[in-house]
């Protein structure tokens, strides 16, 4: 199927709008939007950051989420406490795949679940003497912990447990950072606010300027991985290009973090921001203490690699800036096999993304390299300037939504019938019922790493696997099949 | 009154970033741009206008500083 034009995005829209009653759908028809790059400022064309409205499907998470999911849970030498029922940390646990280097257990933790299991009697009567008591038991069972996170769910904010006097006294009876993080759930439009909870929290109590800073040999060339959550392995593979670049990355931020790094961080001479949605609170106030420049990149796809690697350069010397592009050439072999395999085979598709921060924009240039086409795109939970960064990535008259609904959505496949879409697992089986090939966005389907060149052959590999798979053709079952095909004989009969 | 920061975009301009509300926008224009002298009303490009007490400029950007809302963006 050709690609829509303006108008006839614009009708698909107006129509799907058509079932909501009056109000939602005046609401609903602010976060859809057709993309004009003519637009400099998302807001006239798109809303985002709004409450969902109740009734529809959202796809969001919440503040917890963001905190403990996102930014707490992948640094591994730190203990994680699920403060609240326990339902929210054992569902989320380890679901995300940040991949980490370390014995499970002994001296890493990021793939526990570490909970306070509220009672009916810890609501009652508080559950400050019971967080106390399991951080004891914490430093008896796991001595080599590092810190302690208390991440609070909703019921803690309910009820007005004071988590920072126990956090404080414990951190003095056992010497390690402990830090309570008030990220309840119900805080907040979406996961987003949980993120900017935890930077600051990170602000607060780890990159305290009044601690007396430990000793760090620095070099000219420190840099760090901010907002890389080492997915898949993710981080490693973005890791290796620097490094071979001739930087030396003092701290991964947070995906295969540790405290210490997290500690170091303000001795760097640049930040590398990798999502910004979710790190860009702390690029910004270490900028402004610790004067370190931050900078944006993208490591999905050879041309985006070789753009942001450029731009990387850019701040070091011309030692940095011929190794970089030895760094292009050397993998350039690399790159034009995968593309030689699997463009020919892709050329041509058109993908619908729906993600959650950063991805719907950073992974248009992996498509993009394979011959691929997004035409169609939308956040969880964004903000304005995300979406700003988004108009110029996408192509005139695609289709742009916020916090898209899960009707909006399944409209939205029916009508544009992309060849792909990449989401999250709420909406894969969804598409797969409804024979489309599908790809899991959030952590890879199980694979990884997606970022840089090694893991484009790994991209390349999983789309083609998923779009070229036979079974999409026998998505019509056999009886069926031969009802459609005899039918024509009969009428001619 | 709210905590704003101020810092320098890619071309040289003012980029104003308010973080409550993690709104970021370019200041098209600011009443005071000496040295001694800096600050005062300042006008965003999503049209809210902010005032900021004339002060001696920053030794360096990025810098915070509390403003006070004239007119809401959006």
């Amino acid at each position: 199927m050709s690609n829509l034009t303006r108008e006839e995005t614009e009708a698909l829209i107006a129509e799907v709008l058509e079932v909501y009653p009056e109000k939602a759908k005046k609401d609903r028809a602010k976060h859809l939007a057709v993309n004009d790059q003519s637009i400099e400022q998302s807001k006239k064309c798109i809303t985002s950051n709004r409450k969902s409205l109740p009734g529809v499907m959202t796809i969001r998470g919440c503040a917890y989420a963001g905190s403990r999911g996102v930014i707490w849970g992948p640094i591994k030498d730190m203990i994680h406490i699920s403060h609240g029922p326990v339902g929210c940390g054992q569902y989320s646990r380890a679901g995300r795949r940040n991949y980490y280097v370390g014995t499970t257990g002994v001296n890493t933790f990021a793939e526990m679940n570490f909970t306070s299991d509220f009672q009916e009697k810890d609501i009652v009567f508080g559950g400050d003497k019971k967080l106390a008591k399991i951080m004891e038991e914490i430093e008896g069972l796991f001595p080599l912990n590092k810190g302690i996170s208390v991440q609070s769910e909703c019921p803690i904010g309910l009820i007005g447990d004071d988590i920072e006097a126990v956090s404080k006294k414990a951190a003095a009876a056992y010497g390690k950072p402990v830090v309570p993080v008030r990220c309840e759930g119900f805080r907040g439009v979406s996961q987003s606010l949980g993120h900017h909870i935890a930077n600051d929290a990170i602000r607060d109590w780890i990159l305290d300027p009044k601690k007396e800073p430990k000793a760090f040999e620095t070099t000219p060339y420190d840099v760090t991985v901010i907002g890389d959550y080492n997915i898949g392995g993710d981080a490693w593979s973005s890791r290796i290009l620097l490094e071979e670049m001739g930087l030396r990355v003092i701290a991964q931020w947070s995906g295969d973090g540790t405290l210490a790094e997290m500690e170091n961080t303000p001795k760097a001479k640049l930040n590398l921001l990798h999502c910004y949605r979710s790190m860009n609170y702390i690029s910004r106030y270490m900028e402004e203490k610790y004067a370190i420049p931050w900078m944006e990149y993208n490591f999905f796809g050879p041309t985006k690699i070789a753009e942001s690697l450029r731009k990387i350069a850019a701040f070091f010397d011309d030692s940095i800036k011929a190794k970089a592009e030895e760094v292009i050439a050397k993998y350039q072999p690399l790159v034009d096999a995968v593309v030689a395999k699997f463009k020919p085979r892709l050329t041509g598709k058109r993908v619908m993304l729906y993600v959650g921060g950063l991805r719907p924009r950073h992974v248009i240039g992996s498509y993009e390299d394979l011959g691929m086409e997004v035409v169609g795109t939308g956040y969880e939970f964004a903000h304005g300037d995300d979406y700003d960064r988004t108009i110029k990535e996408m192509g005139n008259a695609t289709l742009l939504y916020d916090d898209v609904t899960g009707f909006e959505f399944e409209e939205f496949v029916k009508r544009v019938k992309p060849d792909l879409i990449g989401s999250g697992i709420k909406e894969k089986y969804v598409f797969h019922k409804m024979g489309v090939p599908f790809r899991q966005l959030h952590s890879w389907d199980y694979s990884g790493p997606y970022h840089g060149y090694d893991g484009f052959a790994v991209f390349a590999r999983d789309m083609d696997m998923t779009l070229n798979n036979p079974c999409w053709s026998k998505m019509t079952p056999p009886w069926k099949k031969v009802a459609e095909e005899a039918e024509p004989v009969a009428k001619a009969a | 009154m709210a905590n704003i920061m101020i810092q320098r975009g890619a071309q040289g301009e003012y980029v104003f970033y308010l973080p409550k509300r993690d709104l970021e926008g370019t200041i098209v224009s600011m009443e005071f741009d000496t040295p001694e002298k800096w600050g005062g009303e300042i006008k965003l490009n999503n049209g809210g206008a902010y005032f900021i007490e004339p002060q001696a400029a920053p030794d360096r950007l990025p810098y915070s500083v509390r403003a006070k809302r004239l007119d809401a963006a959006e």
